[in-house]
């Protein structure tokens, strides 16, 4: 049995020692590198660019500007293509710009024999602009008179509007209490290890070969064909190791430009890196959210109505654009589905990065929000904040008011239990006084989260797995989704180990995904792999084993219904002790046999036409110092129901890590772009302050492990998850210590000192 | 991949001042930590380097006869940190040595190069200048020594000729001894930062008395700076809780703030008086005069 146990991670000791490749560890003879120029203002139109000087620079092979690229504008978002065109991802983006829309945006780009020599090449590209006034604030973006950030798009993306579970106005007029609060989030950025790189090269007349430190490879040969009017047969996308995406590598950054310039330059090999500073802002950020809520809850606490009006901005340029709202609002409806549920989201434009794909996928802010409310509800009606969630929670059974289909598994009751539990909330909120005095306050806080598995129905989830039987007996995997540091590879090994009835170190997982040789998946994003990839591996692996044994039949004569694989052999189902032969007996007579066999393989192509919710929540004990502006986590702890836990050890992993990455938005990081001009302040990692190992506190975490039917192995979301409710857990916790709602974040030092000297408290 | 225009590595002090002399556009190079930042931003004034990282006669700390300690100023943080001399004398210098960036940046980055860069925010500066420091320079015409506070002399301008290495940094007995001391970096996280405000004090005490007061800011104006007016009113002054609203109400006016995106003026200002504050109660705490 290998699902449930903490094995070793597929990849785990050639990462530690350096061996595993990533990127940049490839070169090749002759390899160039490209480098962007990219515009020192927020918004501006090109007028005047001469190339002239640099194209005469000693070691430089070519300069490209907006008049070089093609005409056609394309979309970047990593989703898989949609067959509906209302539902497509907006296309805005062209290679190279003549207009500026932020800070960093990409005018022109060299192609030279080294870093020095681009250094220097692009100081020699002469650049008159055109100042446009920049928009900022969201009040700038919406003015009537507002510059258009793209033609006809009147600086809005796309709106949508509903309200599911009932009659709205009289659910408003039977509560005895209205709740309202008004929120904002900032802009913040995945900072994985691993910049950004992509290289390319043509490796015969017409056909171009990328390496990409990419998430979605396949998706990622779409796009560089929509981008290029090239066909998309003739493009390979390799995927190395990759040192962390977080939904960053979920969208189409490099891979279409070092495609682009290998085709221009007759195939050279040609490097295109991005370092932290161009990584911070010429890739993408999380939206920042502007969030109205009202909440409508009867004098006993049953919360009747949610209600809330979003806006989020995109940025620059749309990339995933109004999915992420649009996506975070039915996902949050699962954590509370008797409520009337209504919802208005609009997604605009604005001169700042552009935001895309990150961890949570928009549901981080709605759920600070949204946990935040529930918060002041609970206040309010003077229940404790536990029991007001018990209250409300999902129960199995529930309906989702917006798909109109019953909830299966929903441990969020127990998981809010759990952690009550874990932190000894009860005793702790017994010995706390209200309202506390002193410099040092203390606080508990709760908040809580659903999520789903995946983007079905919302987008078509396609999965496929390969598996090949191999001479010694053991097995190779090849999947299209990727390990990105997930985990997937480990996880997917374990579940083919468990179906094949073969031991975890038999299977090996090929890392390493081309488009050439991998089959099909859209990717690593929406915690779907384990979910939906899920479902491809255990069905190879359970038709490579019918397979094996009636291979085995074919062998010995018998009945393969009477056969069974343990442990490396075949064994008799009913007296599992006696061995018929090895596999890799039987493999060798499948290869080498002169008359009978041939390679034993199988391959799963399918579509999860079912998701699943994930539940959990954060609990934190934590205390702050006002005259320091400063708070302390005592304890935090995330429960998850994730459903089965395939491996407790990389899930506990992955908890912590999207643990300290809820932390550091809570009270740490923010990218800073000046209102008026569009200047962006911190792109580097002095000043953008994402937390380091002394300020992440002690994590604690915990499982409520129900069985999800939809599923073979019982298992739901766990990657994006961890991150989503630490921001309003700690926001209620500095609530429940100081009286002092705080509707922003980052809840900084800076924002601290701000709350506290207007509510007196210094 | 840095653009130097020339690079010279020095084998001697006198082969450093010798070469930096003859081009008086080049940097010396110690530890690296600030003058590869610069070069890995193609900084046209970071051309020309004279590096003098691991010079030995530079590495030195010692503590004479009569109790003056002196420090070579290449002299890492982590040694700073980790020196008896340091640790069983001047404890408050390893408090902000310990503090600068990590255990990578600390392993290289120098005392010397702390100073010599004259950023605000030096997490050494604070503590020397409570210790009433004085800085040796050695250049082509001879050797000087002057008080820290007197080398710095604005916002990265420090009093070093072109010529000069500044080739350690001399404590008296004085300064130390019969003093309690403590540094505190206020900073956005616990590592890796630059200190929004940085306190450093030290209090000498007779008989429930102040007998002498020493405080020192970075980033409270263009240089790092002492309070001289406030540790004149703290003369006499009882030790005792009083003296810390004494000193909060003084200390905003030997300093100089001043408001950026980093933080504003009056976040600075609080924080400015809550570690004059925290500052000095953990020093009367550390010599007993006020119980916790």
């Amino acid at each position: 049995m290998a699902v449930g146990k903490s094995v070793q991670r597929k990849d785990g000791v050639a990462k530690v020692t350096g061996k595993a490749r990533y990127t940049d560890d490839f070169s090749m003879p002759g390899m160039r590198v490209a480098k962007y120029l990219r515009s020192p203002i927020a918004h501006g139109r090109v007028v005047r660019i001469d190339t002239t000087r640099a194209e005469k620079l000693p070691g430089v092979d070519g300069v490209f500007t907006f008049h070089d690229v093609p005409k056609n504008t394309f979309a970047t978002a990593g989703h898989p293509f949609s067959l509906d065109p209302e539902h497509g991802d907006v296309a805005d983006r062209l290679l190279l710009t003549d207009c500026a829309r932020f800070q960093g945006d990409e005018v022109a780009v060299v192609v030279t024999r080294d870093d020095m020599t681009a250094h220097k090449a692009l100081s020699l590209i002469e650049v008159e602009y055109e100042n446009l006034k920049p928009l900022i604030r969201m009040q700038d973006v919406l003015a009537h008179d507002a510059p258009e950030l793209h033609k006809r798009s009147r600086n809005l993306i796309k709106e949508h509007a509903y309200t599911v579970g009932g009659d709205y106005k009289k659910a408003i007029e039977e509560s005895d209490h209205l709740i309202e609060g008004v929120f904002e989030t900032q802009i913040v950025q995945h900072c994985h290890l691993e910049n950004h790189s992509s290289y390319a090269y043509m490796d015969d007349m017409d056909r171009i070969v990328i390496v990409s430190s990419t998430q979605i490879p396949h998706i990622a040969r779409r796009i560089v064909s929509e981008a290029l009017n090239f066909p998309l047969s003739r493009i390979r996308v390799i995927k190395p190791h990759i040192g962390g995406g977080f939904g960053n590598k979920q969208d189409v950054i490099l891979e279409p430009m070092v495609a682009f310039l290998t085709l221009k330059l007759g195939g050279i090999p040609i490097r295109l890196k991005l370092n932290r500073e161009e990584c911070m802002v010429g890739t993408r950020v999380r939206h920042p959210l502007h969030i109205q809520v009202k909440a409508g809850i009867s004098q006993e606490g049953n919360l009747n109505v949610i209600d809330y009006d979003a806006v989020s901005n995109t940025g620059a340029y749309a990339s995933h654009g109004h999915s992420i709202v649009s996506a975070a609002a039915a996902k949050t409806h699962y954590m509370y589905p008797r409520a009337i549920y209504r919802c208005r989201a609009r997604t605009i434009y604005g001169n700042f990065p552009s935001a895309g794909a990150m961890r949570g996928y928009g549901s981080p802010q709605i759920i600070f929000a949204v946990e935040s409310l529930m918060e002041d509800a609970a206040r309010k009606l003077g229940i404790d904040s536990v029991d007001f969630r018990l209250k409300n929670a999902v129960k199995p059974g529930d309906i989702n008011q917006i798909g109109k289909r019953p909830i299966v598994t929903a441990g969020l009751i127990e998981c809010i239990e759990k952690g009550r539990d874990l932190i000894d909330w009860d005793k702790k909120r017994a010995t706390l006084q209200t309202p506390q005095t002193g410099p040092v306050r203390k606080g508990l806080g709760i908040a809580c989260f659903s999520y789903l598995s995946g983007t079905y129905p919302s987008c078509v989830e396609p999965a496929s797995a390969r598996l090949i039987l191999n001479q010694d007996g053991s097995v190779n995997l090849l999947v299209g989704a990727t390990e990105i540091g997930q985990g997937s590879d480990t996880v997917f090994a374990q579940m083919t180990a468990e179906t094949l009835g073969t031991s975890y170190e038999k299977v090996h997982v090929v890392s390493n995904q081309d488009t050439d040789v991998t089959p099909f998946d859209s990717g690593a994003y929406a915690s779907r792999q384990t979910y939906v990839t899920g479902q491809a591996v255990m069905r190879a692996a359970s038709e490579l084993k019918d397979k094996i044994l009636a291979y085995a039949g074919v062998i010995t004569g018998m009945n393969p219904g009477e056969l069974d694989i343990d442990e490396g052999n075949i064994v008799i189902a009913k007296s599992r002790q006696t061995a018929v032969m090895s596999l890799k007996d039987l493999s060798m007579d499948a290869y080498y046999n002169k008359n009978r066999g041939g390679q034993i393989t199988s391959e799963v192509s399918c579509k999860a036409l079912t998701n699943a919710p994930s539940y959990g929540c954060t609990v934190v004990d934590l205390e702050i110092d006002i005259p320091m502006c400063k708070v302390k986590i005592n304890e935090i702890y995330n429960i998850h129901d994730a459903g089965v836990i395939i491996n407790p050890l990389t899930s506990e992993g992955q908890i912590h890590g999207g643990m300290a990455m809820g932390i550091g938005a809570a009270l740490f990081e923010v990218l800073m772009v000046d209102p008026d001009s569009g200047r962006i302040y911190n792109n580097n990692m002095l000043d953008y302050k994402v937390p380091t190992i002394m300020d992440i506190p002690g994590l604690g975490s915990g499982f409520v492990q129900t069985h999800e039917p939809t599923h073979p192995y019982g298992s739901k979301s766990l990657g994006e998850p961890p991150v989503l409710t630490p921001a309003p857990a700690i926001r209620n916790a500095i609530l429940d210590a100081t009286g002092i709602a705080i509707n922003e974040l980052p809840m900084n030092p800076k924002t601290l000192f701000t709350h506290f000297k207007n509510a007196g408290l210094l | 991949m840095f653009d130097f225009e020339s690079y010279h590595k020095a084998e001697s002090v006198d082969e450093a001042i010798a070469l930096l002399a003859q081009n008086p556009k080049s940097i010396p190079l110690a530890g690296g930590t600030d003058v590869l930042v610069r070069l890995h931003q193609h900084h046209q004034d970071y051309r020309h380097v004279v590096d003098i990282h691991g010079l030995k006669e530079l590495k030195e700390i010692s503590k004479n006869p009569n109790g003056v300690i002196r420090i070579g100023s290449g002299v890492t943080f982590t040694t700073l940190t980790e020196h008896p001399l340091i640790t069983g004398n001047i404890p408050v210098l390893a408090q902000g040595a310990s503090s600068v960036g990590g255990p990578q940046v600390r392993n290289v980055g120098t005392v010397g190069g702390n100073i010599c860069n004259g950023a605000p925010s030096a997490d050494s500066a604070a503590p020397l200048l409570i210790l009433n420091a004085t800085v040796v320079l050695k250049g082509t015409q001879g050797q000087r020594e002057i008080p820290l506070h007197e080398f710095y002399q604005g916002p990265g301008k420090v009093d070093r000729m072109e010529s000069e290495i500044l080739t350690s940094i001399v404590i008296a007995p004085e300064n130390y001894q019969c003093w309690f001391a403590k540094y505190h970096k206020y900073a956005m996280r616990d590592a890796m930062d630059i200190a929004t405000i940085g306190c450093a004090g030290a209090c000498n005490i007779e008989g429930g008395l102040v007998n002498q007061l020493r405080l020192a800011y970075t980033v409270a104006g263009p240089t790092p700076l002492r309070c001289w007016k406030t540790e004149q009113i703290a003369k006499g002054a009882k030790a005792d809780e009083s003296l810390l609203e004494l000193v909060k109400s003084s200390v905003l006016k030997d300093l100089r703030p001043r408001d950026s995106w980093r933080a504003s003026k009056d976040f600075r200002q609080h924080v400015i008086q809550t570690l004059a504050q925290r500052v000095l109660q953990a020093i009367l705490n550390q010599c007993g005069e006020v119980k916790p």
